[in-house]
């Protein structure tokens, strides 16, 4: 098997990898701080490709625009869900948060196969990131190497500031005791709407990267969701950092096992989430509660 | 001189679920003044903390902080009016280091103290600053549950029991903090186990009972007191 085979697929994994990394880092957040299993986050993933594609054929508006206002559009969408729907389960068992977010994703989705229909819609790779590196062992595409650059910097600019500043101190206290944080000032209730707005972004964000390499379908993002879930569970439930590494391993252990064994490259992930349940329940960088 | 809150509390009923708590709780705690709440425990003393610091769903009458009905208000209004809260359980947060901690709590106005300020006052918190809130020993856990409170410029103080389960050299220490919050003009609701230690920064103590205030004694008349006291906690 030739070396260009190999790291022809550990850049497909890497690619693939910057997307669960973004998807699960916002499925984190809104896990760790709202305690709602956001099913509907693939959803927000096909709604910022869509913004991205709305706004290219109806107001001619290009990628590099897009790529904010789309993402804007989705967090305002999502934040005014969170207002009216999403903070009445709060105090309700957290399957609760996972039915209404499930029905909240059939219903856009089905809205949006009613107007537009299942085929994908092409996207264009903006002008500037066309073309690609020879990199003498293989050729890398420009546009892979900003996808995985930016996802890099998203993590890493997400992880700091929640880490680092005082928002993300904020949010760290509110996700640990909501309660009590309120009897200190702080405004909890808009403060998990602001959390939800920023996983829905990134989820947006996501698909607005997502749209020149996929095509733009109703479907995109549905099966996504499996995958995230299997991240953050193996990362362990709630962990910014834990979300992070384990999509950009498991991206890249999938693309090694399309190159070694094609037919398992799709079970490769829950076989691996499989033994870490087995092994440590909370993930692997999960504290046990 | 702090401008400090005056707190008024009338016919206060309280429930948890179906439980009904507190029966009618009423009391006076004039600005600057230091009161405690003492009796036995289940006596409702906590729950009428987390009434006043709007922490309990189901409450019911008058809650006036500086004249203002708060009985429907969120905990983070209340804590912007100038509320401060030491709860029980100290509230320290696990994720958070100590100095997090400490810049947590929104400033309300420009009047607290600053950080190394705080960190005079409990030198323990400075040497454990980059440490993880819950990996404090216990004493050092409720010198920063105080500390805490002291950076946002509140000034009407609840604290629920901050004595509990400490050696002497730290209640001294807590006592020292709460002298001074004192001195300064704020007012304070303690919530006490430690009769003797009350007793010495107190103005007044009400004594409570299932649910309700059953006496109210003044400083003066403890002494002459002292064996209806012991009965009351069932000492």
């Amino acid at each position: 098997m030739s070396s260009q085979v190999i790291f022809g697929q550990l850049v497909v994994g890497l690619i693939n990898g910057s997307f669960y990394a973004l998807l699960s880092l916002g499925f984190a957040i809104i896990v760790g701080l709202l305690g709602i299993i956001n099913v509907a986050q693939g959803t927000f993933y096909m709604l910022g490709a869509f913004g991205s594609w709305m706004l290219l054929n109806y107001l001619g508006i290009g990628y590099w625009p897009a790529l904010i206002l789309s993402p804007l559009g989705a967090a305002i969408i999502g934040m005014a869900l969170e207002k009216t729907l999403i903070s009445r389960v709060y105090h309700l068992d957290h399957i609760y948060g996972l039915l209404l977010t499930y029905g909240l994703m059939m219903f856009i989705m089905g809205a949006f196969i009613w107007i537009y229909a299942t085929a994908g819609r092409p996207y264009p790779v903006p002008e500037e990131l066309r073309g690609g590196f020879n990199l003498g062992f293989m050729f890398l595409p420009k546009y892979r190497a900003w996808v995985v650059l930016m996802a890099l910097i998203f993590c890493f600019g997400t992880w700091y500031a929640i880490e680092k500043t005082s928002i993300g101190r904020t949010l760290r206290a509110a996700t640990e005791n909501p309660k009590l944080t309120r009897a200190f000032g702080i405004n909890v209730p808009a403060l998990l709407t602001f959390g939800f707005g920023v996983g829905v972004a990134l989820a947006g964000f996501a698909g607005v990267m997502a749209a020149p390499i996929y095509s733009v379908s109703p479907l995109m993002g549905g099966d996504l969701v499996i995958v995230i879930f299997a991240v953050v569970v193996v990362g362990g439930m709630g962990s910014i950092l834990g979300a992070i590494v384990t999509a950009f391993s498991l991206g890249l252990l999938e693309g090694l096992a399309k190159v070694v064994y094609p037919q398992g490259s799709n079970m490769v992930i829950f076989v691996i989430m499989l033994i870490v349940l087995l092994v440590k329940p909370a993930g692997l960088f999960g504290h046990q509660r | 001189m702090a401008d400090a809150l005056s707190l008024a509390i009338r016919d206060l009923h309280a429930f948890y679920g179906d439980s009904h708590i507190l029966h009618g709780v009423t009391l006076d705690v004039p600005a600057g003044e230091c009161i405690t709440i003492i009796g036995r425990n289940g006596a409702g003393k906590t729950t009428t903390m987390r009434s006043i610091m709007g922490l309990v769903d189901q409450r019911r009458g008058a809650i006036e902080i500086a004249g203002q009905n708060v009985i429907d208000a969120m905990p983070e209004k209340i804590a912007r009016l100038g509320v401060a809260y030491v709860p029980e359980e100290r509230g320290i947060y696990a994720t958070l280091d100590v100095t997090e901690n400490l810049l947590l709590p929104r400033k309300i106005n420009d009047r607290g103290m600053s950080i190394e300020d705080i960190y005079k006052l409990f030198p323990n918190l400075k040497e454990r600053r980059r440490s993880q809130g819950t990996r404090l020993s216990g004493g050092e856990q409720q010198m920063l549950a105080i500390g805490r409170v002291l950076r946002t410029g509140a000034s009407l103080f609840l604290l629920d029991e901050p004595t509990e389960g400490l050696a002497p050299v730290i209640v001294q220490q807590i006592g020292k903090a709460i002298e001074m919050m004192k001195s300064q003009g704020h007012t304070i609701v303690l919530v006490e186990q430690n009769f003797r230690f009350a007793t010495k920064i107190a103005d007044r103590h009400y004594v409570m009972e299932r649910g309700r205030i059953i006496d109210m004694i003044p400083r003066a008349e403890v002494a002459g007191r002292a064996g209806q006291i012991q009965q009351y906690l069932g000492i």
